[in-house]
């Protein structure tokens, strides 16, 4: 199947203008050796053909509608309300591409400035551009700012060991041919004014995660007293934190951060294994020219009338070539219009009673947890939705026999990211687990901790 | 036809969701870390919807209408794709979730690493990167770190096209490396002489060169074979941006053509749709002997015959969290099942006919540079006329939209002035074709006769024409109440 509408008579009809034989006479520019190469691919299936395999691979997934979920670390299962898919679906807005031609592209244009409108207020910040690829290459691009503006005099990056540990070594991709120094990764976890330490006049930003990896949360206080350090020393504060949190709690922009970005899938986006998501970004006012990514501003037409265009595109690669703040060129706009349908139809108090739902759920588990023998909730701090749980038995072994046992997907396990954290798994709880799945992981846990089959596993596995 | 603000539809005490009664005892807030007030809109749902519905409605879109964008092709997005993406057991699928229990998403990732590989002439392939630039970004990677682990440590320049798409300069300065320009020659390939001569002077210093093949102009380079050895005996690789590889399926394969690394753009050749900007998937193709550089982890079938995660021994590190695009992935890979490998051909020469047949019927009224030859699946033409001197590209794109089509792509390459980048694409219909070639025909003419006409386009826009210098100067980047919390 294809979706080519041209008939053999059309063909015949267009050669005929252009003035050649045959088709294949237009490849006569490729070497000779090399045209038609023979592609060894499966046979072309019909639309029902495929769907049946699709659905065949779809099915041999534990996807969330069959298992309970309690992993996070980075992507959340939290509740889409139906308008968004709905709306999403629409083909004025997904077939569309970036709105460079404004007049036909208001529909984009305004929504992404309403996007921008609603981070900003999330965020407590001035200016938001329309996504980066995800809340790695976000924190990513926010570095490299702040490099940028360090000018090579400031060439020191000093990383949060809680700043969740693929955005670490993403930061480490994209700055691997730029010379720099990264720092703070061995500061003692949750010691928030170790950071300090390391930030100095050869530094160009420090960057901490509220709610850390770990699920812990500062106050306002904790993270005002730091952001002071950094500004004393000259470098930038940048925060990288979860949207749903800033639901109920103070936003990064009311204790002196410069850049704030995340990741932000848990507005409105499936988990989809993995991606799309998007990575939000939002800058004070007096930085947005040294940021990177679309931006979408107000303006006027030749009428007076109010519209929308893509604006400050001279940091962008499209104008500014080799000297461009990135080359970052298509993001993940259909994202950041779902988040910003997500937001419209959460709005003033849904996403606070998202949070607030969350928080008390996470916590109630977490009371549970900590009331079982063998286990211990390891929440030096507040804490949001996450929180880390000393397990009596290897987190694989615990996961694998939730899952197949009990049908529950546990938690993120920590031992490969932190040594000093092997046995400790990392649980998530939303809106979405309700009391009685709460119970059933809590009562799960109690009796693999005194599993035998259990401890025959771990035996097997420490054999090998 | 305007819509106002979301924020302007907003009245206190508005609902668009319910949520559920919290079913657990409540724990006690920080009160110092708890938010004063939340900013965001409130509105019920059928506000959202009409809302929404409204805004899209101001957009042209593929499913609406032609969108000759040069360079982005602008293709039909088969509806399948949406369904499958949708499948819940891929859409409600936790990335972090153990290998065992995703198969069959990890089974789909190992295909399609497989499928483009053949497709290009590859050996291996990474699904994690987002975009057509971030592939850049990773191929840079990967010819660096691959020349530096050869102790080459003193390469730093990578020869870029005149022609290039500005991502690719940007990519190379992001990479820590240097730019060097290469001119293109009176047909429009890359100008040997000055490539020979570049190579010679900077050879010991050449990362490689980044070519767009089909380039820019629309046009498969002549000597491309040529251009690779030079580049090769340099001691350089060369990097493919396979944003034009619409142009080629079943026709060449990059990699027999001895490009080392290349990136694809799913959401262009294999029709995922664009999202109004993304998001994309800029997979990346290695030959062999950089296999090991990829990012990942990707996706290798153990002994065991289960699908599991590898880093690749010498990878340049993630770009990336998780694994890439997932969703895209799923349409990319749908849709090269359908085709199989004579309907992926079919794509390539309808792309690439439909373009000659537009460029025939429009290269008597507009110049076109290079219409001596065949173009691959765009050309460029110039918005020049003669008898018009005060019309540029810009009144011609603007007054194209009165007619309900999408301008082409304007401006760009930059060698070319006043540059009108056409793509008709392969899913188009000859109809379509004819009925744009005579709006242009028609519009060359009123620029002549009633220029007042173009300059004043759009007529029938959603809004007249936009002030952007405006824009950028009063920097309005967000609505008033929400704007700094
Ligand atoms: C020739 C060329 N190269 C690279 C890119 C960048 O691709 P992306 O927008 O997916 O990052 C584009 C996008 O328009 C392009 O046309």
């Amino acid at each position: 199947m294809n979706y080519i509408p041209n008939t053999d008579a059309d063909r015949a009809d267009m050669l005929a203008v252009i003035g050649v034989p045959s088709v294949a006479d237009l490849f006569h520019d490729v070497p000779e050796k090399q045209r038609f190469p023979e592609l060894d691919l499966p046979p072309a299936l019909s639309e029902m053909e495929v769907l049946q395999e699709l659905q065949a691979l779809a099915d041999e997934n534990d996807d969330l509608n069959h298992v309970s979920c309690f992993l996070g670390a980075g992507a959340y299962n939290h509740f889409v309300p139906s308008v968004v898919d709905s709306l999403i679906r629409r083909g004025e807005f997904y077939s569309a591409y970036t709105p460079y031609q404004a007049e036909i592209s208001q529909g984009t244009l305004q929504a992404h400035f309403e996007y921008q409108s609603m981070i900003c207020a999330l965020t407590g910040m001035e200016t938001s551009n329309v996504s980066h690829y995800d809340g790695a290459t976000a924190t990513a691009e926010a570095v490299i700012m702040a490099l940028q503006v360090g000018r090579g005099k400031r060439s020191k990056v000093v990383l949060s060991p809680t700043l969740h540990p693929q955005y670490r070594a993403v930061v480490r991709t994209y700055t691997q041919g730029m010379g720099i120094q990264i720092a703070g990764e061995d500061a003692p976890l949750g010691d928030l004014a170790a950071l300090a330490g390391p930030a100095g006049a050869d530094s160009a930003c420090v960057v901490v995660q509220n709610p850390d990896f770990l699920g812990r949360l500062y106050t306002p206080a904790e993270m005002q007293g730091l952001a002071d350090k950094v500004h004393a020393a000259g470098a930038f504060f940048i925060v990288v934190t979860d949207p749903v949190s800033l639901g109920l709690f103070v936003p990064p922009g009311q204790y002196g951060a410069d850049v704030v970005c995340g990741e932000g899938q848990p507005m409105g986006n499936a988990l989809s294994f993995g991606g799309p998501y998007l990575g939000f970004f939002a800058t004070k006012l007096s930085e947005v020219r040294k940021s990177s990514g679309r931006i979408v501003g107000q303006t006027v037409d030749t009428d007076g009338k109010r519209g929308f265009v893509l604006t400050l595109s001279t940091r962008e690669q499209h104008i500014r070539r080799e000297k461009a703040s990135s080359n970052i060129c298509s993001n993940q706009a259909l994202n950041a219009l779902a988040a910003a349908m997500y937001l419209a139809a959460m709005g003033k108090y849904g996403l606070r009673t998202v949070a607030e739902l969350s928080y008390h759920k996470a916590h109630y588990a977490a009371g549970l947890i900590a009331a079982l023998d063998g286990y211990e909730v390891k929440a030096a701090g507040l804490f949001f939705k996450e929180f880390v749980v000393r397990c009596p038995k290897p987190v694989a072994l615990i996961n694998q026999a939730l899952l197949d046992e009990f049908g529950i997907l546990g938690g993120y396990d920590l031992g490969s990211d932190y040594p000093e954290l092997k046995d400790h798994m990392l649980l998530c709880v939303t809106e979405m687990n309700s009391r009685a799945e709460i119970k059933q992981l809590v009562d799960a846990l109690e009796e693999l901790a005194g599993s035998d089959d259990l401890a025959a596993l771990d035996g097997e596995e420490a054999a090998q | 036809m305007s819509e106002p603000l979301i924020y302007e539809i907003s009245r206190a005490g508005r609902r668009a969701v319910s949520l559920p009664a919290c079913d657990v005892p409540e724990a006690p807030f920080p009160a110092d870390a708890v938010r004063a007030d939340l900013p965001l809109p409130e509105v019920s749902e059928i506000d959202v919807v009409r809302h929404y519905t409204r805004l899209s409605q101001l957009n042209h879109s593929i499913d609406t209408g032609f969108y000759p964008l040069g360079s982005c092709t602008m293709k039909y997005n088969p509806k399948v794709n949406e369904v499958a993406a949708r499948l819940p057991g891929f859409a409600s699928l936790h990335p972090l979730q153990d290998a065992l229990s995703a198969q069959g998403a990890m089974a789909l990732i190992h295909s399609l690493q497989e499928l483009l590989a053949e497709i290009a002439g590859f050996s291996a392939v990474t699904l994690q990167p987002a975009a057509g630039a971030h592939g850049e970004l990773t191929g840079v990677l990967i010819m660096r770190k691959y020349l530096y682990d050869r102790g080459e440590t003193q390469r730093d320049i990578i020869l870029v096209p005149d022609s290039a798409h500005g991502t690719n300069p940007a990519t190379t300065s992001m990479s820590g490396l240097k730019v060097m320009v290469v001119p293109s020659d009176a047909r429009g390939n890359v100008n040997l002489e000055i490539l020979r001569s570049l190579t010679a002077k900077h050879g010991p210093h050449l990362i490689g060169l980044m070519l767009t093949n089909p380039n820019t102009l629309g046009l498969f380079d002549e000597n491309v074979e040529e251009v690779v050895r030079l580049v090769h005996e340099a001691g350089g690789l060369v990097y493919g941006d396979g944003a034009n590889f619409n142009a080629i399926l079943g026709i060449a394969k990059p990699g027999l053509l001895g490009f080392d690394v290349m990136h694809y753009n799913l959401h262009k050749t294999f029709s995922t749709p664009h999202g109004g900007g993304g998001p994309g998937s800029g997979a990346v193709g290695v030959a062999a002997f950089l296999a090991d550089y990829l990012p990942g982890p990707i996706v290798v079938r153990d002994e065991d015959d289960e699908y599991a995660w590898q880093m690749p021994a010498k990878s340049i590190g993630r770009v990336k969290a998780f694994w890439g695009n997932f969703a895209v992935l799923v349409r990319a890979y749908t849709y090269i099942r359908m085709h199989g490998a004579e309907g992926l051909r079919q794509v390539s020469e309808n792309a690439v006919l439909n373009a000659n047949y537009l460029q025939a019927r429009l290269r008597d009224v507009y110049p076109i540079p290079h219409s001596d030859r065949t173009c691959m699946h765009e050309f460029v033409a110039q918005g020049k006329l003669e008898g018009a001197p005060g019309i540029n590209t810009m009144d011609i794109a603007k007054r194209l939209m009165d007619f309900d089509f999408h301008p082409p792509t304007v401006y760009f390459p930059l060698i070319v002035a006043e540059a009108l980048m056409v793509e008709p694409t392969e899913t188009e219909s000859k109809e379509t074709l004819d009925a744009f070639a005579d709006t242009l025909i028609r519009i060359a003419e009123e620029a002549r006769t009633d220029p007042e006409l173009l300059k004043t386009a759009p007529h029938h826009a959603p809004v007249k024409r936009l002030d952007e210098v405006k824009a950028a100067k009063d920097m309005v980047l967000c609505y008033g109440p929400g704007c700094g919390g």
